[in-house]
């Protein structure tokens, strides 16, 4: 209790930090937000991480961001461990990480060919604050045309787009690593343990020029893939299954992404307008004489009331469903990307039984060729066995996240609407008694 | 609107028009034009009696015309067959029928004698009196619209049902067909009636050439369908706006537009018409004089009020263009819901997982409700709304040229005052004249010249009090309208987003447990 009140006095104080910082000249750049998501009360924590559920239970591994900073395009989260485990140097320590090295301790994982079996946790997207800098440029452009009142409100609708924005890398950047000290495997492993512990800059384990050129050419290579597995024939129906499933409903969760947010965002378009719609009602009713004064005031202050709840409804709706969606395209692609590995397995396989067939056929090196048959084989069945459980437990978690977030996403959307109506009916009521 | 009282000389205008601009005396421009005959001299107070007012109505035969020779209105009635549209290009539209006697506006004639101002006043005063025994009770509906006609010389036609139970209507229930450019006409009339002696008359709905275009074409799309609705909203609420005027209900034209099955077709509305062009240059040249009059204003009253409506059009106009910001950002909403729900009943679809396929595809069910409840809240914010600050935005407008035409009756007045004093001057220099034989001559007839000025500025200042009056009234009424109509919308327009947000919580209410049915 002590801690809350002590954050949230704390984030306060922070968010004061943030407002003074931005009204400094030039609003375009980014400024110095420091945030601390600690100071989210435990329940909406567990709200904010839904998107992907049973994590950080384990107490022998606790990983979370406790703070970061953004300074112009660059985001410096503050990794926490706090773990039990003898691995580890220390009990509890922090290092500073950029999205970067995300990046590279994810394709690291990736290219572990041990972990070809499994669903690797997806890359957290790079920070993306283009939408609400835009918005910041057009509203110091249209400064003039705004009244003092208008400007402020609009600022700080962009400042809380701002935070939110901030506070989603965050969360997503948390959920990837917690991902992976959940994960019974790939929690033990040593790159892993590397980002979380060494306490010097990673860059120099990071990706060059060189390797990235690389990985573009990976993925090339991965659509082809895509074209080898689809001609594949597959021996096992329930991989059959899996690769069409996933087939279609990764190009259609794709689709479900893109119209959501386009929806979500619509619906801030309204909420802004109702900020121009209040103040310019306040206007008239600062000048109005006539009877229709008190009418025009409350009608304002209405509206100022009406575009909070609706703000927060896009908000809400964009968390729950927008983010749901594309999470889940993420770790589709995962999936796939699985898949893709057991087929190239399965090629694989299929070569070496070719290969054995002609060296026996020549008589020469025939030991060789059953060597590789079989290491092959083994590779192949660990795959399929290893993909088979981590595919039945992706779609167990996939459901329980749907389920959660779509129920969460309805109350709330009922909360909103009562909320509103309760004001809209008070003001009526209050405009017809007058 | 149509020409005020001073149109520009252009030769060929009729007479009458520029008898006008001589008399100095622009009251009922109309009017004078059927009251062609070119009598200069004839002073006569109107031979309506004042009572003859206070039973307006068509029903009004028994008056006589015959009763005084001198009466104008004689001369109305044979003049009007004569009347053509080339005659008058830039007022009524075409042969109007007689206007008849009743009116008040018939009974001001170019030539006004020092009683009739006061007559007129106490006529429209009675009239406005005469309101209050008949008590507003009136209801107007525009509907059907129908294209009649093909190609490019097809037109919209509307049904107008008037529902009423005051006196001064024949029918308790009338129905007539009437096209947009009737409406026009009929606002023509009324403005180059009501304007220029400080009525707010009530602007007509504008016209579009790119939504009659559509219309004209054929095509049958949802936009030409939005545009005739919208017009058909605009023309209704024109119509109701324009008979709660107490003056402007009872004059004949519009009598005329509600009740008469036939209609002459208002020509001069068209923009290009001969009258149309002669508007804008009117308007051009009106703009020139207003920069130019300085007027000295002794009544606070008017400065006072002049600045309000300034300010209140600057705010009008801009929560007009933030509600018409807020009516596009919902209909995107609406469609991009669409799109989503599509998209997810797509997915649902996909889904293998039986549970989570049903649900998907009942929230499919949902943002597909919703978006149908942002497109009906779009329309509710665009007609109740958007329109309504429209109107007042247009309205405004028509009050700051009620104020204008005050400034120009002032400077009217002023330069007779002017004139007088020159010619003033010119009697005391003629004293001093060589020629004597001619001088007594010159004398005479720069006395004669001399009294008709001072009756002029006589006239000249009691126009001006009067206009002075009325805008203080129609002011006052006006703004009892403003906030009577504000406060009727607001309501309901918040009504509306109640009701959105009570089908909101209906439809997430519904959805809950499906989610929760997820197993």
């Amino acid at each position: 209790m002590r801690q809350e009140e002590q954050n949230g006095g704390c984030f306060q104080k922070i968010a004061n930090i943030a407002r003074l910082a931005a009204q400094h000249d030039d609003l375009q750049r980014c400024c110095t937000f420091i945030i601390m998501t600690s100071t989210l009360d435990d329940s909406e924590k567990e709200k904010a991480r839904s998107v992907s559920v049973d994590l950080n239970n384990d107490a022998s591994l606790l990983i979370d961001i406790p703070d970061a900073l953004c300074e112009r395009d660059k985001v410096k989260f503050t990794v926490h461990t706090k773990t039990t485990l003898s691995s580890f140097q220390k009990p509890d320590f922090s290092v500073p990480r950029q999205h970067e090295d995300f990046i590279w301790l994810h394709d690291a994982l990736v290219e572990t060919e041990d972990y070809a079996g499994l669903i690797i946790p997806p890359a957290p997207p790079k920070p993306d604050f283009e939408s609400p800098r835009e918005k910041m440029h057009k509203l110091g452009e249209g400064e003039a045309t705004m009244t003092k009142e208008e400007y402020t409100k609009m600022k700080q609708e962009l400042e809380a787009e701002y935070l939110a924005v901030f506070k989603k890398t965050v969360q997503v950047h948390e959920v990837f690593l917690q991902r992976l000290s959940s994960h019974p495997i790939l929690s033990k492993d040593r790159n892993f343990q590397i980002f979380l512990e060494y306490d010097q800059d990673l860059s120099v384990r990071r990706k060059n020029a060189k390797e990235t050129f690389g990985s573009f050419f990976k993925n090339m290579v991965k659509s082809a893939d895509e074209v080898i597995i689809s001609g594949i024939k597959e021996v096992d129906d329930f991989f059959e299954q899996e690769k069409t499933f996933l087939l279609d409903y990764s190009s259609k969760i794709k689709d479900s992404t893109a119209r959501a947010e386009k929806m979500t965002r619509s619906h801030k378009n309204v909420a802004d307008d109702y900020i121009h719609i209040s103040a310019t009602l306040n206007s008239l009713s600062v000048d109005d004489n006539t009877a229709l004064k008190k009418h025009l005031e409350k009608f304002a202050d209405l509206f100022e009331k009406l575009r909070k709840v609706e703000g927060r409804v896009a908000s809400d709706e964009e968390l729950k469903l927008t983010e749901l969606f594309r999470y889940y395209m993420l770790d589709i692609q995962a999936a796939k990307d699985l898949l893709y590995r057991r087929a190239r397995a399965l090629a694989d396989y299929e070569n070496s039984n070719k290969a054995l067939d002609k060296a026996r056929l020549k008589s020469k090196d025939i030991t060789q060729a059953e060597e590789h048959q079989q290491q092959c084989l083994q590779k192949f069945d660990k795959l399929s066995e290893s993909g088979k459980r981590e595919l039945t437990s992706f779609k167990g978690r996939r459901v329980v996240a749907f389920r959660k977030n779509l129920i969460e996403m309805s109350e709330l959307e009922i909360k909103h609407a009562k909320n509103n109506m309760a004001l809209l009916q008070g003001c009526i009521e209050l405009l017809k008694s007058n | 609107m149509a020409a005020e009282m001073e149109p520009p000389p252009l030769g060929d205008a009729g007479q009458t028009d520029f008898r006008e601009i001589e008399d100095g005396e622009g009251f009922f421009v109309s009017t004078v034009t059927i009251l062609e005959s070119p009598e200069p001299s004839s002073p006569d107070p109107p031979s309506m009696p004042a009572e003859g007012i206070s039973t307006n109505g068509p029903k009004q035969e028994d008056i006589s015309l015959d009763d005084d020779p001198e009466d104008l209105f004689a001369e109305a009635t044979e003049e009007v067959s004569l009347d053509s549209p080339e005659r008058e290009p830039i007022l009524s539209d075409g042969p109007s029928p007689a206007i008849t006697p009743v009116t008040p506006t018939a009974m001001l004639t170019p030539r006004m004698g020092l009683g009739t101002a006061e007559m007129f006043e106490r006529s429209l005063d009675e009239l406005e009196e005469d309101e209050s025994g008949d008590t507003f009770d009136m209801h107007i509906a525009v509907s059907d619209p129908e294209k009649v006609g093909d190609g490019m010389n097809a037109y919209m036609g509307y049904k107008v049902t008037t529902k009423t139970s005051m006196t001064i209507f024949s029918k308790n229930e009338t129905t007539v067909r009437r096209r947009f450019s009737d409406f026009l006409g009929l606002h023509s009339k009324l403005a180059s009636r009501y304007l220029h002696i400080g009525y707010i008359v009530p602007p007509a709905p504008e016209k579009s050439i790119v939504g009659m275009t559509k219309v004209k074409v054929g095509k049958e799309d949802l936009s030409s369908a939005e545009f005739v609705e919208k017009r058909r909203s605009a023309l209704e609420r024109y119509l109701m706006r324009t008979v709660k005027h107490p003056i402007l209900l009872k004059d004949p034209d519009v009598m005329m537009f509600l009740e008469s099955s036939e209609l002459p077709r208002a020509v001069s509305t068209q923009a290009l018409s001969g009258a149309g062009i002669l508007r804008m240059v009117n308007k051009a040249a009106d703009a020139v004089n207003k920069m130019t009059i300085k007027m000295n204003e002794s009544d606070a009253w008017f400065e006072e009020k002049h600045q309000q409506f300034e300010n209140l059009d600057l705010q009008l106009r801009k929560l007009h263009a933030s509600v018409e910001c807020l009516v596009c950002h919902r209909k995107e909403l609406s469609v991009n819901t669409a799109s989503f729900a599509k998209s997810a009943a797509m997915l649902g679809n996909s889904e293998d997982h039986t549970a989570l396929s049903r649900a998907l595809s009942q929230l499919a069910e949902v943002e597909e409700k919703i978006d149908q409840l942002h497109q009906d809240q779009a329309y509710a914010d665009f007609y109740l709304f958007s329109e309504l600050l429209g109107d007042y935005v247009r309205l405004i407008t028509a009050v700051k040229g009620v104020f204008d035409h005050r400034m120009k009756t002032w400077s009217k007045w002023q330069d007779t005052q002017l004139l007088l004093q020159k010619k003033r001057e010119a009697e005391s220099k003629l004293q001093f004249a060589n020629k004597p034989d001619k001088l007594q001559q010159a004398q005479d007839e720069i006395k004669e010249e001399i009294e008709e000025l001072e009756g002029k500025v006589q006239q000249g200042e009691k126009d001006f009090e009067l206009i002075s009056k009325t805008i203080r009234k129609e002011v006052s009424r006006f703004e009892k309208e403003r906030v009577k109509d504000f406060k009727v919308v607001i309501i309901k327009y918040l009504e509306s987003l109640v009701q959105t947000q009570q089908q909101l919580i209906k439809y997430w209410e519904a959805f809950l447990p499906e989610a929760k049915a997820i197993a």
